[in-house]
């Protein structure tokens, strides 16, 4: 199909950044990652399946700083992605659609994931990977 | 002259063709995921030490091999589902458009098997 010339409506650009468009994009961002993180798993248990050797040396690159820092951006999407996502079962079964209420329910994802995390970071105390 | 009723013509033509099992499917492992992640996690975080040992041990348990089975199954399919999405939203060309949906469904299959049999092998402690 010729496309190229056709004019465009107006777009993302034109909107103002709300926390709700803003929640909805991270939701599927978080997702996407997510599944970096699931083929991630994969090569974790692949490598615990190979035994000792093999594991130590991908534990020696999670516990370093940069393995930590990859395994709690996992972490904190995975929170997000499970609070927002219980946000949108709740608004499959129609409710907390009034804009009022998921603007609350919009800050108290934010809230809980980062929580959650500070949490997982707090209990894991030598840090998980 | 089209021989066909209006029911077929409306089943044949619209755009519901397998979007609500595709809707549902998401869910679904979207309701599995919420306990299945969370026990993931804290047991992860429980353990004081993680090496191979303690690895090994915690997967040697018959209830973890099940429940890192199905968690494993109900993540694999869930997030194929949604990236199979974000591909047809994102990507216009036809071609590519295809070809990333036929990798995105082979690879995470792969994987989802691959984990899957880890687990198995190392339940089985061989």
């Amino acid at each position: 199909m010729a496309t190229d010339n056709r004019p465009l409506s107006p777009h993302l650009q034109i909107y103002k950044p709300q926390l709700t468009s803003v929640l909805s994009i991270t939701h599927r961002g978080t997702g996407v990652f997510l599944t970096l993180g699931a083929f991630f798993l994969t090569c974790w248990l692949l490598a615990l399946a190979d035994g000792p050797a093999h594991f130590a040396k991908l534990q020696a690159h999670l516990t370093s700083w940069y393995g930590q820092c990859l395994v709690y951006a996992f972490v904190f999407s995975l929170y997000f992605h499970l609070c927002n996502g219980i946000r949108h079962l709740f608004w499959d079964v129609g409710l907390g659609l009034d804009i009022d209420v998921a603007y609350k329910t919009g800050y108290a994802v934010v809230a809980g994931a980062i929580i959650l995390t500070l949490l997982t970071l707090c209990l894991a105390a030598g840090g998980i990977a | 002259m089209s021989l066909s009723t209006p029911l077929a013509k409306a089943r044949g033509l619209g755009s519901a063709k397998s979007g609500t099992h595709h809707w549902i499917a998401q869910r679904l492992t979207a309701i599995a995921l919420i306990p299945l992640s969370i026990w993931f996690v804290s047991s992860l975080v429980c353990m004081t030490e993680l090496n191979h040992q303690t690895a090994t041990a915690w997967i040697q348990s018959p209830l973890v091999a099940i429940f890192l089975i199905l968690f494993i199954i109900a993540m694999f399919h869930h997030a194929q589902l949604g990236l199979q999405v974000v591909i047809e939203d994102y990507i216009d060309s036809r071609v590519m458009k295809i070809t990333g949906l036929i990798l995105l469904k082979l690879v995470s299959f792969f994987a989802g098997l691959a984990a899957a049999i880890a687990v198995l092998k190392i339940y089985l402690g061989s």
